[in-house]
């Protein structure tokens, strides 16, 4: 049953590449925006809020499209970036580009809870002992949050491999380019006899899910461990 | 209401050389802080009420909250001076605090913990001083534990030993016996009288317990209402009383 075609490996070892770097590479932009929400007052945060929350309530074709407009070839960025030799448009960076942007939200939201559950007067006590602001925050805030982080992690990863509406829009669906796993399954669907290939994706799709959520498990679990244990 | 100062022992206070000086202004709210004051090393007891503003006071003090007005002095450094727009913050001020509720890091084991304000603040390593620390609090049991594991007095004398291992020049200790109970502070109490002889760092002592008081300082503060109600020696305590 799992006898997959070169064509299918091509499409799974694409989408975890896409979603491996959409989470990895929206991390620290992830980690920035949840602090600043989590622990500033400054003007436009409402704004920053509700943008960085935007794709989460956009359909997905609206993203996607929002996407080509911006990171196009010739898009008012897209432009500029093509320049220095950086291009999104139907290529996989540009399928990873619109599912980090399509997890971000997720990613944002578990790191900020975490932020704001961590007891600030531990900052100041790590300050009274010599740590300035960003090393308290090495130190302290973010080894304290790493649940969060890794929970915000695993759902950007599960957002990303599962996205299809931003980047079928934004980078369309190129076999060995842009075809990830849930485009090569939404056009196995769409031609005759294709069920058997959809399911064996399928399948795929299901281990991968399982485990990820799995190794989230395991991971949150061990970073509790380091708090209560000894 | 005027500090008195006609007592003997804050007379002799004036002859030494002034190690801390405060005399700083905040307004929190509804509520108004101005306090002046100046301590020649050794313990000095913030005593007072609670609610009074000690706790305001000693975090100006250690930097983590900003004076309104005024100035603040350790020796020969200008920690803050509201004149000359000096403010020098929490992290290179080099004062150890220790807090009501110890604020252990708890993902850290306090063999970490105890290390974090050397490492921090540059310091070499100094094993002997950490054994002669580790000692003097009988911590050396609990070195591979995390603060989950310890009792509330263990918790305490670990947070001691941090804020003493970073070398500070100036100790600060906020109500930390308050969040223990009768027999726990008993525990402590020989361990500060120790670190008062022993470590020869000068402490501020904050507390409105006249009895720990009593046990460990040689001057009093007494602070109400936000203010600086009188200095002075122990019988201070007596007047609080009456």
């Amino acid at each position: 049953m799992l006898n997959l075609t070169p064509d299918e490996w091509t499409a799974v070892e694409l989408s975890l590449r896409i979603a491996v770097v959409a989470t990895v590479v929206s991390l620290p932009f992830g980690i920035a925006i949840a602090w600043l929400l989590a622990r500033k007052d400054f003007w436009g945060k409402a704004l920053l809020d509700g943008v960085v929350h935007l794709p989460l309530v956009l359909p997905p074709v609206v993203t996607g499209y929002l996407l080509l407009i911006t990171f196009g070839r010739k898009g008012l960025v897209g432009a500029f970036l093509a320049d220095l030799g950086i291009v999104f448009s139907f290529r996989w960076t540009g399928a990873a580009l619109a599912c980090g942007v399509m997890a971000f939200p997720l990613l944002v939201r578990a790191i900020r809870l975490s932020f704001e559950a961590i007891d600030r007067r531990l900052e100041d006590a790590a300050s009274t002992l010599g740590a300035s602001g960003p090393w308290a925050f090495l130190t302290v805030t973010l080894p304290l949050a790493l649940p969060g982080v890794i929970a915000g992690m695993v759902l950007a990863f599960a957002k990303a491999l599962g996205e299809f509406g931003a980047t079928i829009t934004f980078v369309s669906n190129i076999p060995g380019e842009t075809q990830t796993l849930s485009a090569a399954i939404y056009t196995f669907t769409q031609i005759p006899n294709g069920d058997a290939a959809a399911m064996r994706l399928v399948i795929i799709a299901i281990v991968i899910a399982l485990a990820a959520l799995v190794a989230s498990e395991w991971f949150a679990r061990r970073a509790g461990m380091r708090y209560h244990g000894d | 209401m005027i500090p008195k100062s006609g007592d003997r022992f804050s007379d002799k206070i004036m002859l030494q050389k002034s190690m801390l000086l405060v005399d700083v202004e905040k307004r929190l709210g509804e509520f108004q802080v101005a306090a002046k004051f100046e301590t020649a090393g050794g313990a000095t007891a913030l005593f007072g009420p609670s609610g009074a503003g000690k706790t305001s006071i000693v975090s100006m003090i250690g930097g983590l909250l900003t004076p309104d007005r005024g100035r603040i002095a350790l020796d020969d450094t200008v920690l803050f001076d509201s004149a000359t727009r000096t403010d020098v913050p929490a992290h290179r001020r080099r004062i150890g605090t220790v807090f009501q509720e110890g604020r252990l890091f708890p993902h850290m084991t306090v063999a970490r913990n105890l290390d974090y304000g050397r490492w921090m603040s540059g310091l070499a390593a100094d094993p002997a001083e950490q054994d002669r620390i580790v000692d003097l609090l009988d911590i050396g049991a609990l070195l591979e534990r995390r603060p989950g594991r310890l009792s509330g007095g263990e918790r305490q004398r670990v947070a001691i030993g941090r804020a003493l291992l970073m070398k500070p020049r100036l100790l600060l200790l906020d109500e930390p016996l308050a969040s223990l109970d009768r027999a726990r502070k008993q525990e402590i109490l020989p361990y500060l009288a120790r670190l008062r002889d022993d470590a020869k760092v000068p402490m501020i002592y904050v507390s409105h317990q006249a009895g720990e008081i009593q046990r460990l300082c040689s001057q009093v503060v007494r602070i109400e209402d936000g203010q600086v109600a009188a200095t002075g020696g122990l019988k201070l305590l007596d007047e609080a009383r009456s």
